[in-house]
Protein backbone atom coordinates (compact mmCIF):
# COMPACT_ATOMS: atom_id res chain seq x y z
CA UNK A 1 0.00 0.00 0.00
CA UNK A 2 2.85 2.82 -0.89
CA UNK A 3 0.34 4.83 -2.89
CA UNK A 4 -1.20 7.39 -0.30
CA UNK A 5 2.29 8.78 0.21
CA UNK A 6 3.23 10.63 -2.80
CA UNK A 7 -0.80 11.57 -3.12
CA UNK A 8 -0.71 13.45 -0.01
CA UNK A 9 2.31 14.99 -0.70
CA UNK A 10 1.25 15.97 -4.02
CA UNK A 11 -2.00 17.46 -1.99
CA UNK A 12 0.08 19.11 -0.02
CA UNK A 13 3.45 20.81 -1.72
CA UNK A 14 1.72 21.13 -5.01
CA UNK A 15 -1.70 21.38 -4.77
CA UNK A 16 -1.59 22.97 -1.40
CA UNK A 17 -5.36 21.90 -0.25
CA UNK A 18 -6.58 21.53 2.98
CA UNK A 19 -9.78 19.69 1.40
CA UNK A 20 -7.52 17.32 -0.46
CA UNK A 21 -5.58 16.56 2.81
CA UNK A 22 -8.86 16.14 4.78
CA UNK A 23 -10.40 13.73 2.49
CA UNK A 24 -7.14 11.27 2.47
CA UNK A 25 -7.04 11.30 6.07
CA UNK A 26 -10.82 10.62 6.26
CA UNK A 27 -9.94 7.69 3.37
CA UNK A 28 -7.06 6.38 5.69
CA UNK A 29 -8.73 6.28 8.97
CA UNK A 30 -11.29 4.41 7.25
CA UNK A 31 -9.06 2.02 5.62
CA UNK A 32 -5.73 1.64 7.36
CA UNK A 33 -7.44 1.84 11.13
CA UNK A 34 -10.58 0.39 10.72
CA UNK A 35 -10.50 -1.72 7.82
CA UNK A 36 -6.90 -3.04 8.47
CA UNK A 37 -7.60 -2.90 12.03
CA UNK A 38 -4.40 -0.82 12.71
CA UNK A 39 -1.64 -3.47 12.87
CA UNK A 40 1.15 -3.41 11.78
CA UNK A 41 1.78 0.84 11.86
CA UNK A 42 4.64 2.53 11.13
CA UNK A 43 4.72 3.64 14.92
CA UNK A 44 4.95 -0.23 16.45
CA UNK A 45 7.15 -1.00 13.35
CA UNK A 46 9.83 0.90 15.12
CA UNK A 47 10.15 -2.07 17.23
CA UNK A 48 9.99 -4.25 14.88
CA UNK A 49 13.16 -2.42 12.99
CA UNK A 50 15.28 -2.94 16.60
CA UNK A 51 14.93 -6.28 17.25
CA UNK A 52 15.21 -7.03 13.69
CA UNK A 53 18.99 -5.26 14.03
CA UNK A 54 19.34 -7.16 18.26
CA UNK A 55 17.80 -10.39 17.61
CA UNK A 56 19.57 -12.59 15.39
CA UNK A 57 16.58 -14.94 15.01
CA UNK A 58 13.90 -12.42 14.56
CA UNK A 59 13.41 -11.57 10.51
CA UNK A 60 11.14 -8.81 9.99
CA UNK A 61 8.31 -9.55 7.00
CA UNK A 62 9.27 -6.37 4.08
CA UNK A 63 5.57 -5.24 4.28
CA UNK A 64 6.37 -3.43 8.27
CA UNK A 65 10.10 -2.63 7.29
CA UNK A 66 8.37 -0.71 4.50
CA UNK A 67 5.78 1.02 6.79
CA UNK A 68 8.64 1.72 8.71
CA UNK A 69 11.28 2.80 5.90
CA UNK A 70 8.89 4.62 3.39
CA UNK A 71 7.31 7.52 5.59
CA UNK A 72 10.90 8.42 6.68
CA UNK A 73 11.83 8.71 3.18
CA UNK A 74 8.82 10.75 2.27
CA UNK A 75 9.29 13.22 5.16
CA UNK A 76 12.86 13.67 4.36
CA UNK A 77 11.23 14.66 0.48
CA UNK A 78 8.29 16.81 1.93
CA UNK A 79 8.08 17.12 5.41
CA UNK A 80 5.37 15.13 7.51
CA UNK A 81 2.57 14.85 4.93
CA UNK A 82 2.48 11.29 6.52
CA UNK A 83 1.30 12.86 9.71
CA UNK A 84 -1.22 15.28 7.51
CA UNK A 85 -3.06 12.34 5.14
CA UNK A 86 -1.50 9.07 5.97
CA UNK A 87 -1.59 8.09 9.79
CA UNK A 88 -4.84 6.86 11.18
CA UNK A 89 -3.73 8.08 14.62
CA UNK A 90 -3.03 11.19 13.44
CA UNK A 91 -5.94 11.35 11.15
CA UNK A 92 -8.45 10.52 13.94
CA UNK A 93 -6.99 13.28 16.24
CA UNK A 94 -7.50 15.74 13.42
CA UNK A 95 -11.03 14.97 12.83
CA UNK A 96 -11.64 16.05 16.06
CA UNK A 97 -9.63 19.19 16.36
CA UNK A 98 -12.77 21.17 16.83
CA UNK A 99 -11.75 24.35 19.27
CA UNK A 100 -7.84 24.12 19.23
CA UNK A 101 -6.77 26.13 22.15
CA UNK A 102 -3.09 27.91 22.30
CA UNK A 103 -0.59 26.04 24.60
CA UNK A 104 1.69 27.31 26.67
CA UNK A 105 4.89 27.47 24.80
CA UNK A 106 7.10 26.52 27.84
CA UNK A 107 4.51 23.72 29.31
CA UNK A 108 4.72 22.46 25.44
CA UNK A 109 8.23 22.00 25.50
CA UNK A 110 7.94 19.86 29.07
CA UNK A 111 5.78 17.74 27.77
CA UNK A 112 7.34 17.18 23.72
CA UNK A 113 9.75 15.34 26.13
CA UNK A 114 7.65 13.01 26.76
CA UNK A 115 7.88 11.35 22.84
CA UNK A 116 11.17 10.79 23.45
CA UNK A 117 11.59 9.27 26.46
CA UNK A 118 8.99 6.58 25.40
CA UNK A 119 11.48 6.57 21.86
CA UNK A 120 14.22 5.04 24.72
CA UNK A 121 12.25 2.86 26.87
CA UNK A 122 10.09 1.36 23.32
CA UNK A 123 13.57 1.04 21.76
CA UNK A 124 15.22 -0.72 24.88
CA UNK A 125 12.71 -2.99 25.59
CA UNK A 126 12.25 -4.30 21.82
CA UNK A 127 15.98 -4.22 21.64
CA UNK A 128 16.52 -6.73 24.73
CA UNK A 129 13.32 -9.00 23.34
CA UNK A 130 11.29 -8.08 26.43
CA UNK A 131 8.47 -6.47 24.96
CA UNK A 132 6.47 -4.22 22.61
CA UNK A 133 5.47 -1.35 24.74
CA UNK A 134 4.28 1.03 21.87
CA UNK A 135 1.75 -1.52 21.17
CA UNK A 136 0.97 -2.98 24.89
CA UNK A 137 0.03 1.16 25.59
CA UNK A 138 -1.56 1.98 21.98
CA UNK A 139 -4.56 3.92 22.75
CA UNK A 140 -6.58 3.52 19.21
CA UNK A 141 -5.93 0.15 18.22
CA UNK A 142 -9.09 -0.71 20.53
CA UNK A 143 -11.15 1.71 19.14
CA UNK A 144 -10.14 0.38 15.76
CA UNK A 145 -11.13 -3.08 16.72
CA UNK A 146 -14.32 -2.09 18.71
CA UNK A 147 -12.89 -4.40 21.53
CA UNK A 148 -10.83 -1.94 24.01
CA UNK A 149 -10.41 -2.67 27.54
CA UNK A 150 -11.90 -0.69 30.12
CA UNK A 151 -8.60 1.51 30.54
CA UNK A 152 -7.75 1.56 27.15
CA UNK A 153 -11.05 2.70 26.22
CA UNK A 154 -10.68 5.51 29.09
CA UNK A 155 -7.27 5.98 27.85
CA UNK A 156 -8.52 6.84 24.65
CA UNK A 157 -11.66 8.88 25.11
CA UNK A 158 -9.35 11.45 27.26
CA UNK A 159 -7.02 11.61 24.68
CA UNK A 160 -9.45 12.61 21.99
CA UNK A 161 -11.99 14.76 24.50
CA UNK A 162 -9.02 16.46 25.23
CA UNK A 163 -7.65 16.56 21.92
CA UNK A 164 -11.02 18.53 20.75
CA UNK A 165 -8.75 21.49 22.50
CA UNK A 166 -5.39 20.58 22.60
CA UNK A 167 -5.42 19.07 18.98
CA UNK A 168 -3.46 15.95 18.29
CA UNK A 169 -2.34 15.45 21.96
CA UNK A 170 -0.87 11.85 21.02
CA UNK A 171 0.90 13.49 18.28
CA UNK A 172 2.45 16.16 20.16
CA UNK A 173 2.55 14.67 23.60
CA UNK A 174 3.02 10.89 22.95
CA UNK A 175 4.20 9.67 19.06
CA UNK A 176 7.75 8.18 19.98
CA UNK A 177 7.69 7.85 15.57
CA UNK A 178 7.01 11.97 15.51
CA UNK A 179 10.51 11.80 17.24
CA UNK A 180 11.95 10.50 14.01
CA UNK A 181 9.67 12.11 11.41
CA UNK A 182 10.29 15.37 13.63
CA UNK A 183 14.35 15.08 13.14
CA UNK A 184 13.96 14.05 9.12
CA UNK A 185 11.08 16.88 8.45
CA UNK A 186 13.70 19.21 9.77
CA UNK A 187 15.82 18.85 6.60
CA UNK A 188 13.56 18.12 4.39
CA UNK A 189 13.94 19.07 0.92
CA UNK A 190 10.72 20.70 -0.08
CA UNK A 191 8.44 21.55 2.91
CA UNK A 192 4.69 23.24 3.10
CA UNK A 193 5.32 26.70 2.78
CA UNK A 194 2.04 29.22 4.46
CA UNK A 195 2.60 31.53 1.90
CA UNK A 196 2.51 30.57 -2.07
CA UNK A 197 5.24 33.14 -2.94
CA UNK A 198 6.38 35.66 -0.18
CA UNK A 199 4.94 36.62 3.20
CA UNK A 200 3.82 40.01 3.27
CA UNK A 201 3.65 40.15 7.35
CA UNK A 202 0.04 40.71 7.50
CA UNK A 203 -0.26 38.56 10.46
CA UNK A 204 -3.35 36.45 9.03
CA UNK A 205 -2.43 33.17 9.63
CA UNK A 206 -1.08 33.46 13.03
CA UNK A 207 -3.60 31.73 14.95
CA UNK A 208 -4.39 29.05 12.38
CA UNK A 209 -2.26 26.64 13.33
CA UNK A 210 -4.29 24.10 15.78
CA UNK A 211 -0.85 22.64 16.78
CA UNK A 212 1.55 25.88 17.60
CA UNK A 213 3.55 24.81 14.81
CA UNK A 214 4.44 28.28 13.30
CA UNK A 215 7.43 30.38 13.81
CA UNK A 216 6.51 33.85 14.20
CA UNK A 217 8.98 36.50 13.30
CA UNK A 218 11.77 37.43 15.42
CA UNK A 219 13.83 40.30 14.73
CA UNK A 220 13.99 42.51 17.57
CA UNK A 221 17.81 42.94 18.84
CA UNK A 222 19.03 41.49 15.46
CA UNK A 223 21.78 40.92 15.47
CA UNK A 224 22.13 39.76 19.06
CA UNK A 225 25.21 41.46 21.05
CA UNK A 226 28.35 39.01 20.32
CA UNK A 227 29.28 38.36 24.21
CA UNK A 228 25.91 37.19 24.95
CA UNK A 229 25.87 34.85 22.20
CA UNK A 230 29.45 33.63 23.32
CA UNK A 231 28.43 33.06 26.97
CA UNK A 232 25.13 31.24 26.04
CA UNK A 233 27.22 29.28 23.58
CA UNK A 234 29.78 28.50 26.70
CA UNK A 235 26.71 27.57 29.13
CA UNK A 236 25.10 24.87 26.14
CA UNK A 237 28.44 23.22 25.49
CA UNK A 238 28.80 22.66 29.55
CA UNK A 239 25.07 21.93 30.26
CA UNK A 240 24.30 19.16 27.32
CA UNK A 241 27.16 17.26 28.34
CA UNK A 242 26.19 17.28 32.08
CA UNK A 243 22.79 16.30 31.49
CA UNK A 244 23.94 13.55 28.60
CA UNK A 245 26.04 12.15 31.99
CA UNK A 246 23.73 12.75 34.40
CA UNK A 247 20.74 10.98 32.44
CA UNK A 248 23.11 8.48 31.92
CA UNK A 249 23.84 7.69 35.66
CA UNK A 250 20.28 8.08 36.82
CA UNK A 251 19.11 5.37 33.82
CA UNK A 252 22.16 3.11 35.03
CA UNK A 253 20.41 3.66 38.54
CA UNK A 254 17.37 2.51 37.51
CA UNK A 255 18.44 -0.55 35.38
CA UNK A 256 16.98 -2.97 37.74
CA UNK A 257 13.54 -1.35 38.00
CA UNK A 258 13.68 -1.19 33.97
CA UNK A 259 14.42 -4.58 33.87
CA UNK A 260 11.10 -5.69 36.28
CA UNK A 261 9.22 -6.41 33.67
CA UNK A 262 11.38 -9.28 32.17
CA UNK A 263 9.87 -12.47 32.81
CA UNK A 264 13.35 -14.09 33.02
CA UNK A 265 14.12 -11.56 35.38
CA UNK A 266 10.57 -12.22 37.28
CA UNK A 267 11.21 -16.12 37.75
CA UNK A 268 14.95 -15.69 38.78
CA UNK A 269 13.50 -13.30 41.64
CA UNK A 270 10.75 -16.08 42.55
CA UNK A 271 12.99 -18.78 42.45
CA UNK A 272 15.68 -17.05 44.65
CA UNK A 273 13.38 -16.25 47.40
CA UNK A 274 13.02 -18.99 49.49
CA UNK A 275 10.10 -17.50 51.18
CA UNK A 276 7.89 -16.81 48.19
CA UNK A 277 8.70 -20.31 46.69
CA UNK A 278 7.22 -22.10 49.57
CA UNK A 279 4.60 -20.27 51.17
CA UNK A 280 2.19 -19.24 48.10
CA UNK A 281 0.85 -21.14 45.49
CA UNK A 282 3.14 -22.25 42.91
CA UNK A 283 2.89 -19.84 39.93
CA UNK A 284 2.29 -20.72 36.63
CA UNK A 285 5.46 -19.62 35.92
CA UNK A 286 7.18 -22.01 38.22
CA UNK A 287 5.22 -24.91 36.84
CA UNK A 288 6.41 -24.07 33.20
CA UNK A 289 9.58 -24.02 34.24
CA UNK A 290 9.73 -27.09 36.23
CA UNK A 291 8.27 -28.99 33.36
CA UNK A 292 10.75 -27.60 30.94
CA UNK A 293 13.46 -29.19 32.59
CA UNK A 294 15.76 -26.41 32.93
CA UNK A 295 18.80 -26.10 35.39
CA UNK A 296 18.42 -23.32 37.86
CA UNK A 297 21.61 -21.85 37.10
CA UNK A 298 20.73 -21.31 33.69
CA UNK A 299 17.84 -19.60 35.01
CA UNK A 300 19.80 -16.96 36.87
CA UNK A 301 22.47 -16.71 34.21
CA UNK A 302 19.68 -15.86 32.03
CA UNK A 303 18.56 -12.75 34.13
CA UNK A 304 22.21 -11.63 35.01
CA UNK A 305 22.42 -11.13 31.53
CA UNK A 306 19.04 -9.26 30.90
CA UNK A 307 20.22 -7.04 33.74
CA UNK A 308 23.45 -6.55 32.45
CA UNK A 309 21.87 -5.68 29.26
CA UNK A 310 19.72 -3.43 31.12
CA UNK A 311 22.39 -1.56 32.68
CA UNK A 312 24.01 -0.66 29.26
CA UNK A 313 20.60 0.00 28.22
CA UNK A 314 19.74 2.29 31.23
CA UNK A 315 22.92 4.30 30.32
CA UNK A 316 22.47 4.79 26.56
CA UNK A 317 18.55 5.78 27.25
CA UNK A 318 19.28 8.58 30.36
CA UNK A 319 22.17 9.68 28.27
CA UNK A 320 19.86 10.50 25.26
CA UNK A 321 17.08 11.43 27.23
CA UNK A 322 19.85 13.79 28.80
CA UNK A 323 20.82 15.06 25.47
CA UNK A 324 17.86 15.90 24.49
CA UNK A 325 16.57 17.86 27.31
CA UNK A 326 19.82 19.60 26.70
CA UNK A 327 19.48 20.58 23.55
CA UNK A 328 15.71 21.20 23.77
CA UNK A 329 16.82 24.20 26.52
CA UNK A 330 19.92 24.85 24.23
CA UNK A 331 16.99 25.89 21.77
CA UNK A 332 15.18 27.78 24.17
CA UNK A 333 18.40 29.85 24.53
CA UNK A 334 19.43 30.61 21.39
CA UNK A 335 17.70 33.21 19.31
CA UNK A 336 17.06 32.42 15.83
CA UNK A 337 15.91 35.59 13.45
CA UNK A 338 13.65 35.47 10.87
CA UNK A 339 11.61 38.05 9.28
CA UNK A 340 8.24 35.71 7.95
CA UNK A 341 6.24 33.55 9.39
CA UNK A 342 7.06 29.80 8.69
CA UNK A 343 6.22 26.56 9.78
CA UNK A 344 8.33 24.76 11.96
CA UNK A 345 9.48 22.38 9.96
CA UNK A 346 9.62 19.45 12.76
CA UNK A 347 6.28 20.11 14.58
CA UNK A 348 4.22 21.10 11.58
CA UNK A 349 2.25 17.81 10.34
CA UNK A 350 1.49 19.35 7.01
CA UNK A 351 -2.33 19.63 7.27
CA UNK A 352 -2.18 22.71 5.32
CA UNK A 353 -5.20 24.64 7.18
CA UNK A 354 -2.52 27.25 7.39
CA UNK A 355 -2.80 28.56 3.47
CA UNK A 356 -6.06 29.10 3.07
CA UNK A 357 -5.31 31.91 5.63
CA UNK A 358 -2.62 33.47 3.59
CA UNK A 359 -4.24 36.50 1.57
CA UNK A 360 -1.31 36.52 -0.97
CA UNK A 361 -2.23 34.51 -3.94
CA UNK A 362 0.36 32.96 -6.74
CA UNK A 363 0.49 35.33 -9.07
CA UNK A 364 2.10 37.54 -5.95
CA UNK A 365 -1.66 39.38 -5.46
CA UNK A 366 -3.31 39.70 -1.82
CA UNK A 367 -6.49 38.17 -2.36
CA UNK A 368 -10.05 40.69 -1.83
CA UNK A 369 -12.06 39.60 0.94
CA UNK A 370 -15.85 39.59 -0.26
CA UNK B 1 16.00 28.51 -1.97
CA UNK B 2 15.63 31.51 -4.76
CA UNK B 3 18.09 33.30 -2.30
CA UNK B 4 20.64 31.44 -2.58
CA UNK B 5 24.23 32.91 -3.79
CA UNK B 6 22.81 36.45 -2.48
CA UNK B 7 23.41 35.86 0.87
CA UNK B 8 26.40 33.81 2.45
CA UNK B 9 24.78 33.24 5.55
CA UNK B 10 21.46 32.00 3.60
CA UNK B 11 24.26 29.95 1.53
CA UNK B 12 25.90 28.17 4.38
CA UNK B 13 22.99 26.98 5.99
CA UNK B 14 21.46 25.78 2.54
CA UNK B 15 24.79 23.72 2.50
CA UNK B 16 24.19 22.89 5.81
CA UNK B 17 20.55 21.33 5.15
CA UNK B 18 22.32 19.59 2.29
CA UNK B 19 24.39 18.08 4.33
CA UNK B 20 22.57 17.16 6.69
CA UNK B 21 19.97 15.94 4.23
CA UNK B 22 22.19 13.82 2.55
CA UNK B 23 23.41 11.91 5.85
CA UNK B 24 19.62 11.26 6.60
CA UNK B 25 19.11 9.60 3.52
CA UNK B 26 22.29 7.46 3.78
CA UNK B 27 20.94 7.01 7.42
CA UNK B 28 17.87 5.63 6.57
CA UNK B 29 19.38 3.78 3.52
CA UNK B 30 21.77 1.94 5.79
CA UNK B 31 19.21 0.66 8.17
CA UNK B 32 17.40 -0.22 5.66
CA UNK B 33 20.05 -2.55 4.23
CA UNK B 34 21.03 -3.71 7.44
CA UNK B 35 17.29 -4.97 8.12
CA UNK B 36 16.71 -6.18 4.78
CA UNK B 37 19.07 -8.28 4.68
CA UNK B 38 17.35 -10.15 7.99
CA UNK B 39 13.51 -9.63 5.88
CA UNK B 40 11.55 -11.71 4.51
CA UNK B 41 9.05 -11.60 1.42
CA UNK B 42 6.15 -13.04 3.47
CA UNK B 43 3.94 -12.34 6.63
CA UNK B 44 4.67 -13.65 10.20
CA UNK B 45 1.75 -14.90 12.29
CA UNK B 46 1.76 -16.11 16.03
CA UNK B 47 1.74 -19.46 16.76
CA UNK B 48 1.91 -21.26 20.15
CA UNK B 49 4.13 -24.45 20.53
CA UNK B 50 1.67 -27.00 22.25
CA UNK B 51 4.87 -28.79 23.68
CA UNK B 52 5.07 -26.31 25.72
CA UNK B 53 2.27 -25.14 26.72
CA UNK B 54 1.47 -25.92 30.25
CA UNK B 55 -2.20 -25.51 29.71
CA UNK B 56 -2.45 -22.35 31.96
CA UNK B 57 -5.51 -20.75 30.66
CA UNK B 58 -4.42 -17.50 29.94
CA UNK B 59 -4.92 -17.85 26.52
CA UNK B 60 -8.63 -17.95 27.22
CA UNK B 61 -8.54 -14.83 28.86
CA UNK B 62 -5.40 -13.14 27.51
CA UNK B 63 -6.19 -12.31 23.93
CA UNK B 64 -7.28 -8.94 22.76
CA UNK B 65 -10.39 -10.10 21.32
CA UNK B 66 -13.24 -10.92 23.53
CA UNK B 67 -13.61 -14.45 22.54
CA UNK B 68 -10.03 -15.32 22.34
CA UNK B 69 -8.43 -16.64 18.91
CA UNK B 70 -6.93 -19.44 20.00
CA UNK B 71 -9.10 -22.66 20.11
CA UNK B 72 -8.78 -26.39 20.76
CA UNK B 73 -6.83 -29.31 18.00
CA UNK B 74 -8.22 -32.35 17.55
CA UNK B 75 -5.39 -34.30 16.02
CA UNK B 76 -7.00 -37.50 15.04
CA UNK B 77 -3.93 -39.53 13.78
CA UNK B 78 -3.01 -39.58 17.64
CA UNK B 79 -5.72 -40.42 19.54
CA UNK B 80 -6.80 -43.24 21.39
CA UNK B 81 -10.47 -42.88 20.68
CA UNK B 82 -10.95 -43.70 24.30
CA UNK B 83 -14.41 -44.39 26.18
CA UNK B 84 -12.72 -42.94 29.47
CA UNK B 85 -11.54 -39.85 27.73
CA UNK B 86 -9.50 -37.75 29.90
CA UNK B 87 -10.15 -34.32 27.78
CA UNK B 88 -13.84 -34.89 27.75
CA UNK B 89 -15.05 -36.20 31.30
CA UNK B 90 -14.31 -34.81 34.77
CA UNK B 91 -11.64 -36.79 37.08
CA UNK B 92 -14.38 -39.41 39.07
CA UNK B 93 -17.23 -39.22 36.20
CA UNK B 94 -18.77 -42.42 37.13
CA UNK B 95 -21.40 -42.64 33.97
CA UNK B 96 -19.49 -42.14 31.08
CA UNK B 97 -22.46 -40.79 28.87
CA UNK B 98 -22.68 -36.99 27.42
CA UNK B 99 -24.84 -35.52 30.53
CA UNK B 100 -23.27 -31.94 30.77
CA UNK B 101 -22.16 -32.44 34.20
CA UNK B 102 -19.84 -34.87 33.08
CA UNK B 103 -18.20 -33.11 30.76
CA UNK B 104 -14.67 -30.95 31.54
CA UNK B 105 -15.52 -28.72 28.83
CA UNK B 106 -17.03 -25.32 30.33
CA UNK B 107 -18.91 -24.89 26.89
CA UNK B 108 -19.68 -28.34 26.34
CA UNK B 109 -17.32 -27.74 23.16
CA UNK B 110 -16.33 -31.21 22.27
CA UNK B 111 -18.61 -33.74 20.83
CA UNK B 112 -18.78 -37.34 21.24
CA UNK B 113 -19.58 -40.11 18.64
CA UNK B 114 -19.54 -44.06 19.76
CA UNK B 115 -17.40 -45.56 16.49
CA UNK B 116 -17.57 -49.52 17.57
CA UNK B 117 -16.90 -50.96 20.44
CA UNK B 118 -15.04 -49.49 22.67
CA UNK B 119 -14.11 -46.54 20.54
CA UNK B 120 -15.21 -43.17 20.53
CA UNK B 121 -14.35 -40.49 18.17
CA UNK B 122 -13.98 -36.85 19.78
CA UNK B 123 -14.51 -33.59 17.90
CA UNK B 124 -14.26 -29.51 18.59
CA UNK B 125 -17.27 -27.72 17.81
CA UNK B 126 -14.64 -25.15 17.20
CA UNK B 127 -17.16 -21.74 17.28
CA UNK B 128 -17.61 -22.95 20.80
CA UNK B 129 -14.45 -23.75 22.12
CA UNK B 130 -12.51 -20.48 24.35
CA UNK B 131 -9.44 -21.89 24.06
CA UNK B 132 -9.11 -22.36 28.04
CA UNK B 133 -6.89 -25.50 27.55
CA UNK B 134 -8.65 -27.52 29.92
CA UNK B 135 -9.24 -30.06 27.58
CA UNK B 136 -5.90 -29.91 26.50
CA UNK B 137 -4.82 -31.04 30.24
CA UNK B 138 -6.88 -33.72 30.87
CA UNK B 139 -5.86 -35.45 27.39
CA UNK B 140 -2.31 -34.63 28.63
CA UNK B 141 -2.22 -36.49 31.77
CA UNK B 142 -4.32 -39.45 31.10
CA UNK B 143 -4.28 -39.90 27.34
CA UNK B 144 -2.17 -39.54 24.57
CA UNK B 145 -2.19 -35.33 23.65
CA UNK B 146 -4.07 -35.38 20.93
CA UNK B 147 -5.98 -32.52 21.92
CA UNK B 148 -3.61 -29.31 21.74
CA UNK B 149 -4.37 -25.48 21.20
CA UNK B 150 -3.24 -23.76 18.15
CA UNK B 151 -3.99 -20.22 17.68
CA UNK B 152 -6.71 -20.14 14.64
CA UNK B 153 -5.49 -17.56 12.27
CA UNK B 154 -9.12 -16.93 10.59
CA UNK B 155 -9.79 -15.66 14.07
CA UNK B 156 -6.88 -14.36 15.26
CA UNK B 157 -6.20 -10.24 14.26
CA UNK B 158 -2.79 -10.40 14.30
CA UNK B 159 -1.53 -8.03 16.36
CA UNK B 160 2.35 -7.15 16.01
CA UNK B 161 2.95 -8.09 19.17
CA UNK B 162 0.42 -10.98 20.84
CA UNK B 163 -1.16 -10.05 23.83
CA UNK B 164 -1.15 -13.62 25.15
CA UNK B 165 2.42 -14.17 24.20
CA UNK B 166 3.31 -11.67 26.65
CA UNK B 167 2.00 -13.59 29.42
CA UNK B 168 2.59 -16.84 28.98
CA UNK B 169 4.44 -18.71 31.42
CA UNK B 170 5.90 -21.14 29.09
CA UNK B 171 7.16 -18.94 26.76
CA UNK B 172 5.56 -21.20 24.16
CA UNK B 173 4.32 -18.02 22.07
CA UNK B 174 6.42 -17.55 18.76
CA UNK B 175 6.29 -16.06 15.33
CA UNK B 176 6.05 -18.32 12.74
CA UNK B 177 5.93 -18.55 8.58
CA UNK B 178 2.58 -17.50 7.55
CA UNK B 179 2.90 -20.12 4.91
CA UNK B 180 3.44 -23.11 7.57
CA UNK B 181 1.20 -21.34 10.68
CA UNK B 182 0.74 -24.53 12.67
CA UNK B 183 2.63 -25.95 14.99
CA UNK B 184 0.87 -28.87 16.21
CA UNK B 185 2.99 -32.34 17.48
CA UNK B 186 2.17 -34.84 15.59
CA UNK B 187 3.68 -37.90 17.12
CA UNK B 188 4.94 -38.41 20.55
CA UNK B 189 7.72 -41.12 22.10
CA UNK B 190 4.24 -42.89 23.32
CA UNK B 191 2.92 -42.75 20.50
CA UNK B 192 4.86 -43.69 17.41
CA UNK B 193 2.74 -43.50 14.62
S1 LIG C 1 2.88 12.24 15.05
FE1 LIG C 1 2.71 10.05 15.16
S2 LIG C 1 0.56 9.60 15.57
FE2 LIG C 1 0.72 11.71 14.86
S3 LIG C 1 0.33 11.59 12.72
FE3 LIG C 1 2.54 11.53 12.99
S4 LIG C 1 3.05 9.38 13.12
FE4 LIG C 1 0.85 9.53 13.39
S1 LIG D 1 0.42 23.05 7.75
FE1 LIG D 1 0.20 25.00 8.81
S2 LIG D 1 -1.59 24.73 10.13
FE2 LIG D 1 -0.91 22.67 9.51
S3 LIG D 1 0.48 22.00 11.10
FE3 LIG D 1 1.75 22.99 9.54
S4 LIG D 1 1.93 25.11 10.23
FE4 LIG D 1 0.22 24.21 11.35
S1 LIG E 1 -0.71 -18.93 27.77
FE1 LIG E 1 0.93 -20.36 27.19
S2 LIG E 1 0.92 -21.94 28.77
FE2 LIG E 1 -1.00 -20.79 28.99
S3 LIG E 1 -2.50 -21.99 27.81
FE3 LIG E 1 -1.67 -20.45 26.41
S4 LIG E 1 0.10 -21.42 25.40
FE4 LIG E 1 -0.46 -22.68 27.15
S1 LIG F 1 -2.14 -12.11 17.91
FE1 LIG F 1 -3.76 -10.91 18.91
S2 LIG F 1 -5.66 -11.84 18.17
FE2 LIG F 1 -4.04 -13.29 17.70
S3 LIG F 1 -4.01 -14.69 19.43
FE3 LIG F 1 -2.54 -13.07 19.90
S4 LIG F 1 -3.70 -11.54 21.05
FE4 LIG F 1 -5.18 -12.91 20.07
Amino acid sequence: MPWPWPLVSWLVIKKRSRTGVFWASVFSLAYFGFYRQGCVCSIGAIQNVTLALFEQSYVIPLAVLAFFILPLVFTLFFGRTFCAGVCPFGAMQDLVAFRPQKTDPRLNAILGVIPYIYLGLAVLYAATGTDFIICRYDPFVGIFRFNATFGMFVFAGTLLISGIFIARPYCRYLCPYGVLLNWVSRVSWRHITITPTECIQCRLCEESCPYDAIDMPVTDGNPEERLVTTRKLILICLLVPFFAILGGWTGSRLHETLAGDSPKVRLAKTLADPVKSRHQPETFEITAYKSSGKPLAQVYDDARSVLRQFYFGGWILGCFIGLVFGIILAGRLLTRYRTDYTPNRGACYSCARCVDYCPVEKNGLVKMES
Amino acid sequence: MEETGKDPKLNRREFLAKGLRVSALVGIGGLAVLTVKKSLAGETVWQLDPSKCIQCGRCATNCVLAHSAVRCTHVYAMCGYCDLCGGYFKPGTKTLNTAAENQLCPTNAIKRKFVEDPFFQYSIDEPLCIGCGKCVKGCGAFGNGSLQLQVRHSICVHCNQCSIARSCPADAFSRVPAGKPYLLKQITLENPK
